[in-house]
Formats: C-alpha cells, structure tokens, sequence
C-alpha cells in the first residue's frame, strides 16, 4: 500500500477548567485523549463518533490550529508538533482544511477571489496577474463561475459556499486535507454534490482527506477505512467494509445500529444504549463506555482498555478482545 | 447518498445574468438611506460642514472686528443675528464658530479612534498581559469623570485650541478602546479567522485584513456619535476659557461672554446655544442612523 501521510501517536487536548478559590486549575475535560492513528497517501479516512467526542478537535490538533496538549502528530515526515511559527507557516501549503459551517467559515467583509488569493499571497506569489488566473481556473474547478471572484460570501447559497471553501483550501494543492464535517450543515441534494466533488479532486489532485463527520451513510460512502470515537478516545479503527459488516466495538455496534436503512422492510436489531454520554470532565474510569455497554464485565471498570490490533489492520479498545476471540458475552 | 452521480462541474447553476458585487458597504448605504432620522441628521451635519468650510466666503462681517459704536445690536437687516459685547456681527462669529467646533470635534475623534482603536485591537487580540495592561489603563482613565478629566489635562498643557483637542482625543481614547476590544474578542473566534489561519497568514495580516474589517463597523458608529459629544466637550472648555482664545469666534467661549447678557441680549446666548444644539443633533441622528444600517446582525 501506500506510504503513510500522516501519522498521530496519542495525541491529547485538555481544556482547564478553572474554578475555586485563587482560580486554580482543578479540572480538565479531556476532549481529546490519547488519540493514535494513520493515514495512508491518496486515502480518506473517516473519523466518526457523535457531538462533543473530539473528532473535530482532532482535526483542528493536528493542524495546531489549536495547540494540542501532548502527543505527537508527524506530517510527511516531519514532526508537525515540533515545528516554530515560521515552519508552521509554511507547511500549512501542504495541510488544508475545510470547514463545516459554509456561512462562518467565509470572511463576510472580503470578495471570495480576495479570499482565494490571500494563500498565494502569504507564500511568496507576488504576480498579480497569475494569482488572479489562478483563481479563477480554481473557481472554474470547484464548479462556480470564474466571474464569481467579485462577490461577497453573502451572495452565495451553502453549497455554492463551501465550493468557495473547498476551492480555498485547494489554492496550492495541498497534500492533506482535513474535511470537518464539510457537508453537515448542507441540505441533502447539495451533500452528495459537495461528496462527489470531493471525490472528482481526490482523483484530480492526488488528495489524502481526514474526512470528519457524525453521518454514518456519508462515510461508508466516501471513506476507505475509519476510525469510531467515543469520549475524546478512539475506540474502533477499521477498513471500511469490514468495519460496517462486522463492527467488534459494542459501540461501533450501537452506532452502526442506529443509522437508518432505506428499506421500510429491513428487519434489524436496534441496539438502544441506556443513559447519556458521561461529562467528559469526569469521564468514567476504566473503559469510558463501560456505564452504558451491555457487555461491560468487571475489568472494564477497573482498567482502561488498551488500543491494540485485534485482526490485521483491525484495531479496537475493547477488554473483549484482548483474547483475540469473540465477545465473551 | 449512493444514488445517481452527479457531476460536480454540471450540477450547478447560479443565476447566470451576473449583477454587479454588492459590498457590505453599498448594502449599509441602502438601509440608510431608508431611514429618515438619519438623513435629517446627516444633512444638518452636511450644512454645518459646507458653513466651516465657506465660513469665509458666506460671513458679512469679520468675526473679530470690533464697533463699540453699535454693540448689543438686537438683530437687524444689517446685522442678522445682532451684535456682541464688543460689537461684533454674532452671525459671521457663529459661522466661523462651526470651523472651530467641527474642526475639535473631528480631529479629535480622528485621533481617539486611531489610538483606542489600535490600543483595543492590540488588547483584544493578543490577550493575556498585553490585555491586562491596557485594559487597566482604560479603567484608570475612566475613573476621572471625562470633563475633569480634560480639564486637568488643558491646565497641565496650559489653554488653547490645539491643547483643548488633545485633551478630548486622549479622555475619548477609553470608549473606542473598549467598544474595539470587546468586538475583536469575538471576532477572533470566528471560523473565517481560524480559516485564515489554517492558510498560514502571517499575525499581521490576519490582525489588519480580517479581525480589523470586521470589527471596526461599531467604531464608525460610535465615532459618529463621539464627534457630537467632542463638539460639545469643546463648547463645556471654550465656556470655562479652557479652549479657543479670544478673540476667536467659538461657541462655548460666545456663550460664556453672554452670560452678563441674559436680559438685555439674549440672542447672544441663544444663537451660539442652538448652533451648539443643532450640531450635536445631527451627529448624533445620524450616528443613530448609521448604527442601525450598519451595525444590525445583517446576514
């Protein structure tokens, strides 16, 4: 296969709380907690999980648009964590993002080709008139007219938007592109546009995405392998076939269960969890689902599982597996 | 999602007969021009402006030329608005009164707005101990009840009319700085910013290009709004001999030289008085105006 883009080795993010008296730190929500994982050139790969499980503040870690709070995060081989501010700078050519939110994501008080040419500004074009072709060629690309570079974001629709946002982060064909939750807040006709583009770039450009997202059918749909998180913690990584026929994590398994299938006749099993997502100031100790895990035996409790590979290329946090066999239960 | 394959460079199409780009300004500029308040205003400020400016050309008389003969003249075809203490037209030292206020009352707005506002952009922006040093410099100023304030300041510097505008700019600095500093907070936690980041701006561009335009719309508003009051700071110091010298034709300075008059002359109170109330009217409409075309959460 491919050689490996990036790579993440148990990245973390705490968020103090502060409180008390004198202000002292007291408490942290761990919105990411020792996260570790790959991406292979030319993939996508998928991070799922539900609202406020860090997927997005993975993204943003890894690009140090938030400063993670340890771990290591290697881009093309060099340690993106290590990096000065220049250096950083700098590589951010290679490493894109886009946004969820087409309608904040846009400045509202500049022109889009304003917008688009900014990148090449910051990294040394100086020709004005090349930017300016290149801009539009990137208008015409993502689908728009070249003649739209006048206009503000606010005389877009969302989807026209986050074609705008996506021909931003594509101004100097970057190798990596973080995708977080690019067609969440788009309507559904626009959604499988907004995917298939996706798709034509990744053909066109060579582009490795981190495709985040909450919509199961939209991942299967894009994705080759994915990753489930739960509680600021990766629990489940698998291919993506192999992942949706046969998830191992019992929340993979409620997760997958709970997505909807197009066939009023399909019979399923509907695994319901009882209780809500613990805070994740103070998440449970021991296997963080363990509260709501219908298979939850003593050890999960007590200790935390580890991340470790149960089949080839199948790995999962899960206290079931560590035998290598089947759920106990 | 896995249903039929639509192209993405077929699938959209946009209202192909392309309009002209409306900026936030040009939509700023329709609302306003919707709300009468705000014309009026604007047009007062207008008249008053075009009257400082032409003050040379449209005054019969020249403001400091002293007839002893005809003083506290009541007005007259001759003398419109009657004459002063000293016998001087009060109707050209009303007009040449516009140039000073105006003149105060826009430079030092012009000068608050760019200190406070770079102080408070810096403030909000960087944060941490950058934040707190400014911020607590606001406050210091803040604490002075803002007349005394400027007061205290023209005592040090000593009178006039230069003096007089630095110490409005400096006690004005604070509510520029403040209103600039609470809408970069914000500001600076928008996508579009984090989006600009990830493209690798450098720290000046993205304070210049992207927090500073979308912050300083309610710097306009309150700079509007500011020159009203400097007007009338200007007047509050020219009426306590603190601004303009004698015997240049102020507003504050003809009021205060009326006060043995209030019986005998009154038009020498009440000109310079409604001049100073008009004035501040029409900055303040307009200033109304303009926050509510600009400043809405449009969009």
């Amino acid at each position: 296969m491919n050689k490996t883009l990036l790579e993440v080795k148990d990245l973390t993010k705490y968020y103090p709380i502060r409180g008390g008296l004198f202000q002292r730190n007291k408490q942290y929500v761990k919105a990411v907690d020792g996260v570790t994982f790959s991406i292979r050139e030319g993939e996508t790969f998928g991070l799922v999980g539900e609202s406020g499980c860090g997927k997005s503040t993975t993204g943003r870690s890894i690009l140090r648009l938030i400063e993670p709070t340890s771990g290591k995060v290697y881009f093309d081989g060099r340690e993106i964590t290590k990096l000065n501010h220049q250096e950083l700078r700098n590589i951010r050519k290679d490493m894109q993002i886009i946004f969820q939110d087409p309608y904040a994501s846009l400045n509202p008080r500049m022109t889009i080709g304003k917008m688009m040419e900014e990148p090449m500004i910051v990294h040394g074009i100086s020709d004005k008139s090349l930017r300016r072709q290149k801009v539009r060629e990137m208008l015409e690309v993502v689908g728009l007219n070249a003649e739209h570079g006048d206009r503000y974001p606010h005389e877009f629709s969302g989807g026209q938007r986050q074609r705008v946002g996506i021909a931003r982060a594509l101004m100097h064909q970057p190798k990596l592109i973080v995708a977080d939750e690019p067609v969440s807040a788009l309507d559904v006709s626009v959604q499988s546009q907004v995917l298939n583009l996706l798709q034509d770039l990744q053909e066109t450009f060579r582009l490795t995405y981190l495709f985040i997202s909450h919509d199961l059918s939209v991942v299967r749909y894009i994705c080759d392998r994915i990753g489930v998180m739960y509680l600021g913690r990766m629990v489940e990584l698998g291919e993506r076939d192999a992942l949706y026929d046969r998830p191992l994590h019992p929340y993979t398994q409620a997760l997958l269960s709970a997505a909807p299938i197009p066939d009023p006749e399909a019979l399923r099993e509907r695994i319901v969890l009882q209780g809500d997502v613990p805070n994740p100031a103070n998440p449970p100790v021991g296997c963080a689902f363990h509260p709501r895990c219908p298979y939850a035996v003593e050890t999960c409790r007590t200790t935390r599982p580890a991340f470790r590979e149960a089949e080839s290329g199948r790995f999962v946090a899960c206290h079931l597996y560590e035998t290598g066999g089947e759920p106990v239960a | 999602m896995q249903t039929d394959r639509v192209h993405a460079n077929q699938s959209v199409s946009i209202n192909s007969n392309y309009q002209k780009a409306r900026s936030p300004w040009m939509e700023g500029w329709r609302r306003l021009r919707k709300q009468k308040a705000a014309l009026i205003g604007g047009g007062i400020v207008i008249l008053f402006v075009l009257i400082g400016l032409l003050a040379p050309v449209l005054a019969p008389y020249d403001p400091t030329e002293q007839n002893l003969k005809i003083n506290l003249q009541p007005p007259s075809s001759d003398h419109w608005l009657g004459t002063d203490d000293a016998g001087r037209d009060v109707f050209s030292r009303l007009l040449y009164g516009a140039r000073i206020s105006l003149t105060i009352g826009f430079f030092s707005v012009i000068g608050s707005l760019v200190i406070g506002g770079l102080l408070g952009l810096l403030a909000g922006y960087f944060g941490k101990w950058i934040d707190t040093l400014i911020s607590r410099l606001f406050d210091m100023m803040l604490a002075f009840p803002s007349i005394l304030l400027a007061i205290a300041i023209v005592a040090i510097l000593g009178p006039g009319l230069f003096n007089a505008l630095l110490a409005i700019a400096i006690i004005n600095i604070p509510t520029f700085g403040r209103l600039i500093r609470s809408r970069v907070l914000s500001v600076k936690q928008e996508e579009y910013i984090m989006a600009a980041r990830a493209q690798g701006m450098t720290q000046w561009r993205l304070i210049f290009r992207h927090v500073l335009p979308n912050s300083w719309v309610p710097l306009i508003v309150q700079g509007t709004l500011g020159i009203g009051t400097a007007v009338l700071d200007a007047a509050a110091l020219g009426f306590l001999g603190l601004g303009a010298q004698p015997p240049d034709a102020e507003w504050g300075k003809m009021l205060s030289d009326a006060k043995g008059y209030i019986t005998n002359a009154p038009w020498l109170m009440l000109c310079p008085g409604i001049a100073i109330m008009l004035s501040v009217l029409g900055f303040n409409m307009f200033g109304d105006g303009l926050r509510d075309a600009l400043d809405p959460k449009e969009r």
